[in-house]
């Protein structure tokens, strides 16, 4: 696959935006905020920074990098992001959330849909199921790396910290997990609902290492994500604290939680899609 | 009646290890999980055979089954171990969303599992799993009776595609099922034929079925014993081929009387042909301390229990006729 640059993916991106807010605004519900911070960096998985193939797609993904969404609530930009890189036809993103879609609420593998791996939703099991994954590759000599995303919200789940021990424990080096650094969940700041602490002090007590970058600006993704990989091989499974904004690109939904799990209306939709340029055509 | 000799006395757990290891030497993607008990679950000797096929989760069973779930995917074949208790009602969420919606192939091995666990009482002593389990679709649920079966589920396991949950326990009991009896998951065995009446049982429980048949047999009354070792999916067939013959039904289970096979059977025969049928299990209660022998008799799942319950139902078609 050519190489896709850093201009390219910045022009992806908005059209990744322009489908978040068409699909959750046709069925007037699903979860814009989340999609839209976390749409850079999936962008650049998927279009610059793993090696996968979309066809034919393989559950078992040997020799490829596989990557879990764990934060299944922003199923609109996973959806997005893999019909544009050619797992499933793009015109198939208006049947989000329909009766009789593949596109379930939450990112399901019950109808087949290529590209999902495992149901989530359920908050907190998809870094254990990427853990495990992790484990396969290593036990039979499989370079592919593992990506697992998850929110901030999410690590109020106590099975986030048994699979950090687990993971840790077991030198799974060839994981690399990154979480949503919005500051935001469904009742508020994070920090008034279940305070998180000092994020990278905790991980790193649990054996991991840790990077943080600005989950909204493109070049430090790149350079972020690429540094996480030559650390692979070492004997510690890899952190991404990310800093994002909820909502990003729409100047209305950044930074509240108000969005989470709300749809524009027309005239919203309509506001928002005019900050986002159409670059690869609407489905 | 076709009668049944003891050949020892084992666990059914370590049935369960002696298969998991054979499998292993058959099958390289074979892998175990453990969450702290793996000399409980008899799965040390596949541990120290294979020791880079087996990862010790440590006390954290959320976290086993996920990992399971992804070690499933790149099509490992992985048996996660626990008592029943924390590989089911403590990990039904993960259970249900990353091992049955997601399909995977995912076996999730449960011993200690009902009152026979005994003294360390009912934290411990789970009687609603096999309800949890077989509520969940995709799910297959296996509860075999003695050592030589366990061993032969575990087998059959390892070559079915799906989650599955093997339900076994802890103290040795008879083992009687003769090691060439044919065991296909799904298939339920007619241990003994008769006419009278159909006694439906599974795990411990299937032993003291037979005793009970052979002292009803004593007197007069043909039992048809049925070892309902795959509780689903459900051989529905046998079950109504047995009853049309005998024109009722008792279960047995070491279960809340509650969600189990009895409740299992019970719709089955309601939506099919209505019978007389009693229930041997768990009067809706949690278990306590005691040896296993003392619970069966004070929870009302021993041979006499049994006997009863046979007594009661062939009153019951008596006063129907």
């Amino acid at each position: 696959m050519k190489e896709t640059n850093t201009e390219e993916l910045k022009k992806i991106a908005s059209q990744v935006r322009r489908d978040i807010l068409r699909m959750v605004h046709a069925v007037n519900s699903g979860h814009p905020g989340g999609s839209l911070g976390c749409t850079d960096f999936i962008t650049a998985l998927y279009f610059r920074i793993m090696n996968h193939q979309p066809i034919p797609f393989s559950m078992e993904g040997k020799g490829e990098d596989l990557f879990f969404l764990s934060n299944g609530h922003i199923s609109p930009l996973w959806y997005s992001v893999l019909a544009r890189s050619g797992y499933f036809e793009v015109k198939e993103l208006s049947s989000f959330r329909k009766l009789n879609s593949r596109l379930q609420g939450h990112p399901a593998t019950h109808e087949g849909l290529p590209g999902i791996r495992v149901a989530s939703g359920s908050l907190g099991q998809g870094m254990s199921v990427a853990a495990g994954v992790a484990l396969a590759k290593k036990l039979d000599q499989d370079s592919g790396i593992v990506f697992s995303l998850h929110g901030d919200g999410e690590l109020d789940e106590g099975q986030i910290w048994e699979a950090a021990l687990f993971a840790a424990h077991h030198k799974i080096d060839n994981l690399i997990s990154t979480v949503d650094v919005n500051g935001q969940q469904i009742d508020g700041p994070t920090e008034k609902v279940l305070s998180l602490g000092n994020l990278r002090a905790k991980w790193e007590a649990f054996g991991w290492k840790v990077l943080e970058m600005n989950g909204n600006v493109m070049e430090e993704i790149l350079d972020t994500v690429t540094k996480a990989r030559a650390l692979c091989g070492k004997g510690q499974p890899i952190l991404i604290l990310m800093k994002t904004e909820m909502g990003k690109g729409v100047d209305f939904m950044e930074g509240t939680h108000k969005w989470h799990g709300v749809a524009p209306n027309d005239e919203q939709l309509k506001t928002a899609l005019a900050q986002l340029p159409e670059t690869l055509g609407d489905y | 009646m076709k009668k049944y000799t003891v050949l020892g006395k084992n666990d059914t757990r370590s049935g369960f290890g002696a298969g998991l290891l054979e499998l292993g030497r058959a099958n390289s993607q074979i892998v175990g999980l453990c969450a702290d008990l793996t000399g409980s679950l008899k799965m040390d000797a596949f541990e120290k055979e294979f020791p880079e096929r087996f990862f010790q989760c440590g006390i954290s069973e959320a976290n086993m089954i996920g990992v399971a779930a992804g070690l499933s995917i790149t099509g490992k074949v992985p048996f996660a171990g626990t008592f029943a208790n924390f590989a089911t009602g403590r990990v039904y969420d993960q259970i249900r969303q990353s091992v049955c919606y997601s399909a995977k192939n995912v076996k999730i091995a449960a011993s200690h599992a009902g009152l026979t666990l005994g003294e360390d009482g009912a934290t411990h002593q789970i009687l609603e799993d096999i309800g949890l389990m077989r509520m969940l679709p995709h799910m297959t649920v296996v509860v075999p009776c003695d050592y030589n079966q366990t061993k032969q589920a575990t087998l059959a396991l390892g070559k079915h595609i799906g989650p599955a949950y093997l339900r076994f326990g802890r103290p040795k009991v008879e083992t009687f099922i003769p090691e060439d009896l044919p065991f296909e998951l799904g298939k339920a065995q007619v241990l003994s034929e008769g006419k009278d009446v159909t006694l439906v049982a599974c795990g411990h429980l299937v032993w003291k079925s037979l005793l009970a048949a052979e002292e009803l047999e004593a007197r007069g009354i043909s039992v048809e014993v049925i070892n309902l070792h795959t509780i689903k999916p459900l051989d529905t067939q046998t079950i109504l081929n047995s009853i049309a013959k005998t024109n009722c039904m008792v279960s047995a289970e070491e279960h809340n009387i509650f969600g189990g096979m009895g409740d299992l059977l019970a719709g089955v025969i309601s939506r099919n042909n209505p019978v007389p049928m009693e229930m041997v299990a768990v009067n809706d209660s949690f278990g306590e301390s005691g040896t296993p022998e003392e619970l069966m008799v004070k929870y009302g799942l021993d041979t006499p229990d049994i006997i009863r319950a046979v007594e009661k139902v062939l009153n019951r078609k008596a006063q129907k006729k």
